[in-house]
């Protein structure tokens, strides 16, 4: 009972890094149509934005809430220059191409910014700063209570809420759920799609930024492969939920990180990697439009 | 007895030609040069099968290492249970080999494919990887295969002792994969002028005008799928016995995207674009290796990279779109336009 726990609070702090970045693939997705590929590496740069602030600014050892809030600042703008630099110029160029060009386009951005990475940061393995010093804040029927993960779940909670405001309190936010229903009709309105789309990229980058500093506090090695295999997993997850869906991005990453944990802590830890596609091939074949998203029809 | 001589006129005469060019490079070229041709003939194969489905038929497939790797162990362990002769018989066995792994890989493709492909391009595209990784994931896994070590020690060529005129092992090996490289491509180039290979181009053109005109689109890119992922499994085993070695990692998604690459930058729905393509990326890596060993980074990832993002910005359709380099030759004598 105690180990089963043990893992829920484990998987619950996995499962949000995961819904975080789910949620930059189902915005995207939602107004796009696209599979942002570069998402990842998005999220890989944003880790090493805030490992070299922290080098440069001396907090590499100064752990604490302040050092938390600065990284997190730091790394959603280098995110979100990023992700619009992607936008403007490698995927507004194609805005009307087919699906396919756009999709390998994603594909060599995503390459790119992996191996530019590489050359840039080296291959080795980096070790990223001590952010929350990890202590035990309670201990429950054997059940430890980390500080580390208080912090993951804390951070992602409140940038859940934030977004929600966003997107459904806002002008901004109407906005972009106009373009997602249907792009031509909003520009139409007088919504100008090109601004939202910028903006849509913003909030998805600077969410993988917030998923990236998480990720570095939570297992401290970062390296330029590291969004390879946790952006798949995260884009697994968005597609469980429902791909498009806000609220599905979040469960179906809830449900990724603690099924993760479940098989890591009950069955065997070499067969992590293939569970997320398992996972992945089931709910195709079984749901495809996912747990909370709508089943379109294809019009003519 | 007419139509068997017209059908297999160009095949034999191509493979006769080929073949006294092998005879050519096996007494010019030493045994650096004839590696990476051979290796160029695998990338081939696996660049013209990739094209089938991500040309013709207009699907997106980024599984295509996983398939070459059931191909390459299943012919791999199938060496362990039958000995290879060291006569002439040993090209036989090794086409028998290669026909064995692209079942199995067929095979796979099919189990893939049926689910898979009632999906629309980009989710095709994340779970075709997904099985890719699943494969790999199953293979390091496996001891019989060697999980994680590899399998070493697989039969590859070995020369041929005529009394005392000795048939080289690279003359077996290149033979082998040339008649390969010609059944794949005369069934790909013939396929897709087919009616089979018509509607594999309607699926692509337009999904639903393709099944208002009583076009089964599922079936079409399941049939398309399944002869890809045959050829990927025969690549594979070709690989098998002339790399002697197997181990997971060679077939990563850096595999697949290697051969996603080679259908883009020769055009999707070129054959001859896939041919060029595929030498030209297995030379590429092999002229920058100084460049790479001076700086000790990847930079053929940056080069491939920058060039898939400015080929779809600038070339949509690849270097050759769905023209074969044929059609250019005849467009200049006749200056007449040429249908695709």
């Amino acid at each position: 009972m105690e180990d089963l726990l043990q893992h829920f609070i484990n998987g619950l702090s996995l499962g949000s890094i995961y819904a975080l970045i789910a949620l930059g693939y189902t915005m995207v997705y939602g107004i796009l149509q696209l599979i942002n590929f570069a998402h990842s590496d998005v999220y890989m740069m944003g880790a090493f934005a805030a490992y070299y602030t922290a080098k440069l600014t001396g907090r590499n050892n100064s752990p604490g809430i302040m050092t938390l809030v600065i990284l997190l600042l730091v790394s959603m703008i280098a995110c979100s220059v990023l992700g619009l630099a992607i936008e403007r110029f490698a995927y507004r160029p194609l805005r009307k191409a087919p699906k396919l060009n756009i999709l390998i386009t994603a594909i060599g951005v995503s390459l790119f910014l992996e191996y530019f990475g590489q050359a840039v940061f080296g291959a080795d393995p980096k070790v990223f700063p001590n952010v929350i010093e990890d202590s035990v804040i309670t201990e429950f029927i054997g059940v430890q209570l980390k500080s580390l993960d208080v912090a993951v779940i804390a951070v992602t909670v409140i940038s859940m809420l934030a977004l929600n405001f966003l997107i459904f309190k806002t002008k901004m936010g109407k906005a972009m759920r106009a373009v997602s229903s249907n792009m031509n009709v909003a520009s139409l309105m007088g919504v100008n799609t090109d601004k939202i789309i910028m903006f849509t990229f913003i909030v998805g980058s600077s969410l993988a930024g917030i998923g990236s500093v998480l990720v570095g506090m939570k297992y401290p090695k970062i390296e330029p492969l590291m969004g390879m295999l946790i952006g798949l997993k995260a884009f697994v997850a968005a597609v469980l939920g429902g791909i498009g869906s806000i609220g599905g991005a979040v469960l179906g990453g809830l449900i990724m990180g603690l099924s993760e944990e479940m098989v890591v802590g009950y069955l065997s830890s070499t067969y992590r990697d293939a569970l997320a596609f398992g996972i992945l091939i089931v709910i195709l074949i079984f749901k495809p439009s996912g747990l909370l998203g709508k089943n379109s029809v294809e019009k003519v | 007895m007419q139509t068997w001589i017209r059908a297999f006129k160009i095949p034999l005469i191509s493979l006769l030609i080929l073949f006294v060019c092998g005879v050519g490079i096996d007494l010019g070229f030493n045994a650096y040069v004839q590696l990476i041709l051979i290796y160029i003939m695998i990338n081939m194969i696996l660049a013209m099968s990739l094209n089938l489905v991500n040309g013709y038929t207009g699907q997106f497939s980024l599984g295509h290492a996983g398939f070459m790797a059931v191909g390459a162990y299943v012919s791999g362990f199938l060496s362990t249970l039958i000995s290879v002769p060291a006569n002439g018989l040993q090209i036989f066995v090794f086409f028998f080999f290669a026909l064995a792994g692209g079942l199995a890989a067929a095979l796979a493709g099919l189990f893939v494919g049926l689910p898979s492909l009632r999906l629309k391009g980009d989710y095709l595209a994340i779970v075709t990887l997904g099985f890719g990784e699943i494969i790999r994931v199953i293979l390091l896994n496996t001891p019989a295969v060697g999980g994680a070590r590899g399998m070493y020690g697989i039969v590859g060529p070995a020369d041929w002792d005529l009394g005392g005129f000795i048939i080289d092992k690279f003359m077996i090996g290149y033979l082998h994969a040339l008649l390969w490289i010609l059944i794949c491509f005369f069934t790909i180039w013939r396929l897709v002028r087919s009616s089979h290979g018509r509607a594999f181009l309607s699926v692509r053109e337009d999904e639903v005008a393709a099944e208002s005109m009583g076009i089964n689109t599922t079936k079409s890119k399941v049939r398309a799928f399944v002869i890809s992922s045959f050829f990927a499994g025969v690549a594979g085993s070709i690989f098998a016995h002339y790399a002697n070695y197997l181990n997971p990692s060679t077939f990563s998604f850096m595999k697949s995207v290697d051969s996603v690459i080679m259908v883009v930058l020769g055009g999707m729905g070129s054959l001859s674009g896939s041919l060029i393509a595929a030498v030209f990326i297995t030379v590429v890596p092999e002229a920058l290796r100084p460049l790479q060993e001076i700086l000790g980074v990847d930079v053929r990832m940056i080069i491939y990279a920058l060039a898939l993002i400015f080929l779809m910005i600038l070339r949509p359709k690849g270097i050759f779109g769905k023209h074969e380099v044929v059609d250019y030759l005849k467009g200049l004598r006749s200056k007449k336009k040429v249908a695709p």
